[in-house]
């Protein structure tokens, strides 16, 4: 056996120190199990989330007909003629939630289409801080602009109840804004500039290629952007609290007050229903047709988003 | 040290002159499921430099990672065959190919020191290994052996990063020469280095292969006549589907690759590229 | 307008085209000027929303004691002191325990996991779980922190339930930063003989290190915010005492929240000086976070 390389200190001197010894690979495999074990608890998490909302649920249906809850049209747990109509909360979502996108989408489409094709590359990145604030600052802050400050200046101009569902849809849509103009801002960058080149040397101004153009492609990303700010807004639980009110009912007219679904979990938590009670069981209810609710929204998103990528890779 | 029989002989002088370090019986390397470099059959010989030369997707940077297991990192690469580093064969499922490397270093096409201190760059490598002499004397001796200490030696302490192309890759080349190899692998080490860099590092390699056996895959061919011993020569064609796949073409002492090649392949990239 | 003479030869279409130019860059300026609207009105709710709170808050802000007392049951006496502390306590235990899980997960993404199956379920199921609304946490919290395991409702349940809300964020800013560590540093270290862990541990993990800093500051800056599920866990509107992990508890939100519900005339000013509190804390956080990106970036 030729002596390798006489100053190697690393050797026995014997090629056969390249063979595997079992507890060298120790140290590595443990870290790997040790790693794996760390991205199980998201594994865990979404089980404990799906198992403990529905074990709950399931109680609550024990008690409470499928019927009853989906075809009453009353949510009145807490009085003594007890309704458990799911459709009251969902309506004081949709409700805020309508109103929010009727600002998100306007403010933030506008935003995402005024920094990509018509500011200075410049400016999208002083921007940047500001708009990480808006979407930073706590949502309690949002409910109290709306309710203290929002509201009395409406009121001045249209018969407002002081808790409404149009002060908090509004602030909910401020709120979201940054989410969607940001997304959609990503999906309209994504055009290729070939696409625009094209239009342009056709001899279109600017504005129809966006709007016959740029738009268009980029209408995956967009939509995807629109539908997790619905998500965001539906799961928003503050802001409504805050400012919608308590009130489940069946309407339409934002200036009355309602209750979110979000908004009714909140309130039963922080009142004194015992564990195990009927009303108790109401919160995971709720509860679990949200997380259905936002589940299938977020979905929708992804799908909607991934359709997006394929076109341009 | 036992005898294989090669299908091409094509390496007989090398073995009869020098210890063989390296014999590929039958390599084969398939790449997301297409094979990309035929059966090679080669032996390379001890403390002398071998250059691969050959045009792009003739298979020799794949050969080059052959030889320290580097190809185990690429999924959509495969191996198969046996490649002997003296006398065992590397590929056997019991070696382990971090032990490997540490006789076998490797120099990337492009400088890649870490983003940390000069002296940190060639420190790790012993240190991750166990080294427990002096640290400082070794570092000096590394950077000594690479032509760079007297450029670097009153900045230890700057990063590694800081440095130009051509003294990036020398503290490359003193990091690999750290760990103490047997073996120098280099994948093209000068082809982002300006002419003047080039130079100082091949002048380098001439000075290294006293002490250590070079590959180097080169696709200057003037750079392999100007220092290497043997070269190998490798070629592309294409097969029944029509996919371009890389095979070794001829191996021989580098004077007679350069004057007259045995192989017609050979001749005519040679005179090709030459004339 | 001139009118373009007709030659025999010369196409007429591109004669009628040229009408009307004029005015469709007319519309186009338009709506540039609506668009920049939109942006600013963004803008402009924030700096309302801004100076509305200082001109509620900062005058009950700057009384002495607001930090420092504990609440009382009048207005314009007492401070938030309780409300601080936990909502610190509450960060501190959230950074100790997401960013081993959450760098964990996200390396053993990068780094070690196959491409089967079940990783793709993982990663979905990560992403998904970043959409969950956080009151929805509180449910998770609440079942398991408070009742199998026993905590019951205090601040080692609220913050197990952040850490929960803030894990899917860090652990998908995480895994985008290491995802930036070139492959040629992988290779250089590989080259010399040194195993995957001393590889990750010396090179990988260093060079991700500020934007996993900046992932993990944002969560923070979220979870402190967050008010939702700490009322589920069951965060009480009154304390009296700095909070250790096993009693009740309370947040800097819900402080706020608190004071807002309260109809005696001050509270609403007190709910605003506390929002001040807060957002000087969110600004601070994200500030760090953006002087960690202009400066580490290699």
């Amino acid at each position: 056996m030729t002596n390798i390389n006489p100053e190697n200190i690393f050797l026995s001197n014997s090629i056969t120190s390249l063979e595997k010894h079992p507890s060298e690979d120790l140290p590595d495999t443990i870290v790997r199990i040790i790693l794996f074990a760390c991205a199980l608890v998201s594994v865990l998490t979404t089980f404990g989330i799906v198992l403990i909302i529905f074990q709950v649920t399931f109680e609550f249906f024990q008690k409470i007909s499928l019927a009853q809850f989906f075809l009453d049209t009353k949510w009145t747990p807490l009085f003594a003629e007890q309704h458990f109509g799911i459709w009251p909360l969902i309506n004081g979502t949709f409700l805020t939630t309508t109103i929010a996108m009727m600002v998100a989408i306007p403010l933030g489409l506008s935003s995402a289409i005024y920094l990509s094709e018509y500011a200075p590359p410049q400016l999208a990145a002083t921007l940047r801080p500001a708009v990480e604030l808006l979407a930073g600052i706590p949502t309690v802050v949002y409910g109290y602009f709306a309710l203290l400050f929002v509201t009395p200046l409406l009121r001045n101009i249209i018969p407002l109840e002081i808790f409404n569902a149009l002060s908090a849809g509004l602030m909910m849509g401020v709120m979201i804004t940054p989410t969607v103009g940001s997304i959609s801002l990503d999906a309209i960058r994504s055009v290729p500039p070939s696409l625009r080149e094209g239009a342009y040397a056709l001899g279109i101004t600017k504005l129809e290629a966006i709007f016959k153009v740029v738009l268009p492609a980029a209408l995956s990303g967009i939509t995807a952007a629109i539908v997790l700010g619905i998500s965001r807004a539906v799961g928003e639980t503050m802001t409504v609290l805050i400012a919608a009110g308590q009130q489940p009912k069946l309407t339409v007219n934002f200036a009355e007050s309602v209750e979110t679904m979000t908004a009714y979990m909140a309130q039963i938590s922080g009142g004194d229903s015992p564990r195990g009670s009927l009303n108790f069981q109401t919160l995971y209810a709720v509860g679990a047709v949200l997380f259905l609710i936002t589940l299938g929204l977020n979905i929708i998103s992804h799908w909607v988003s991934n359709r997006f990528k394929e076109k341009y890779e | 040290m036992a005898y294989y029989h090669s299908k091409n002989r094509l390496d007989t002088k090398a073995e009869q002159q020098n210890n063989v370090v390296f014999d590929v019986e039958g390599v084969k390397v398939y790449y997301d499921g297409f094979l990309a470099l035929l059966d090679v059959y080669l032996k390379i010989p001890e403390k002398q430099i071998t250059a691969f030369i050959g045009p792009s997707g003739c298979g020799k940077s794949t050969l080059l990672r052959c030889f320290n297991r580097m190809n185990d990192l690429i999924p959509k690469a495969k191996v198969e065959g046996r490649l002997y580093y003296r006398d065992r064969n590397i590929y056997d499922p019991k070696i382990n190919s971090v032990k490997l490397r540490r006789q076998v270093g490797m120099v990337f096409q492009r400088p890649n020191p870490f983003p940390k201190s000069i002296y940190e760059n060639i420190a790790f490598g012993p240190r991750a290994n166990g080294y427990k002499g002096n640290m400082d004397e070794l570092v000096e001796d590394s950077l000594r052996r690479a032509a760079i200490w007297d450029e670097v030696k009153d900045k230890l302490k700057a990063k590694g990063t800081a440095l130009s192309g051509g003294q990036q890759q020398r503290l490359c080349i003193a990091r690999a020469i750290a760990m103490k190899p047997d073996v120098l692998l280099m994948d093209e080490p000068c082809s982002a280095l300006d002419p003047i860099s080039t130079r100082q590092v091949e002048e380098l390699c001439l000075e290294l292969k006293e002490q250590y056996t070079i590959i180097m895959v080169t696709h200057n061919m003037q750079q392999a006549s100007r220092i290497a011993d043997w070269t190998a020569f490798f070629n592309t064609e294409i097969d029944e589907h029509g996919k371009r796949r890389g095979k070794l073409v001829e191996f021989s002492p580098t004077e007679q690759m350069f004057s007259s090649p045995t192989t017609k392949e050979a001749e005519e990239y040679i005179s090709g590229r030459f004339g | 307008m001139t009118t373009i003479e007709q030659r025999d030869n010369y196409p007429k279409s591109a004669a009628e085209f040229t009408e009307n130019v004029e005015k469709r860059e007319k519309i186009g300026k338009v709506f540039e000027i609506l668009f920049l609207l939109g942006l600013l009105l963004g803008l402009f709710v924030l700096a309302l929303l801004l100076f509305d709170v200082l001109r509620d808050g900062l005058g009950r802000f700057l009384m002495p004691g607001f930090l420092t007392e504990t609440p009382s049951r009048f207005p314009d006496r007492g401070g938030i002191r309780p409300a601080i502390v936990s909502s610190i306590l509450l960060g501190i235990i959230v950074i100790l325990t997401t960013v081993p899980i959450g760098v964990g997960a996200a390396l053993y993404l990068e780094e070690y996991a196959p491409k089967t199956w079940w990783t793709a379920i993982i990663e979905i199921n990560i992403s998904n779980l970043a959409g969950v609304p956080s009151i929805v946490y509180g449910l998770l919290g609440l079942g398991v922190f408070n009742y199998l395991l026993g905590f019951g409702p205090t601040l080692i349940s609220g913050a197990l339930t952040l850490s929960l809300l803030s894990l899917p964020v860090i652990i998908v800013t995480a895994r985008e930063a290491i995802r930036a560590v070139p492959d040629s540093l992988r290779y250089a270290s590989y080259g010399l003989g040194v195993t995957k862990w001393q590889t990750i541990s010396h090179h990988v993990i260093p060079y991700a290190v500020p934007g996993i800093l900046t992932g993990v500051i944002i969560s923070v800056s979220r979870a402190i915010g967050d008010a939702a599920s700490l009322i589920v866990v069951g965060a009480v509107a009154f304390l009296t005492f700095n909070p250790g992990l096993f009693n009740r508890f309370m947040a800097l939100p819900i402080q706020i929240y608190s004071y807002i519900t309260r109809p005696e005339p001050g509270f609403a000013n007190a709910a605003a000086a506390t929002i001040i509190v807060l957002i000087i804390l969110v600004l601070a956080l994200n500030g760090m976070a953006i002087y960690i990106r202009q400066r580490f970036y290699y």
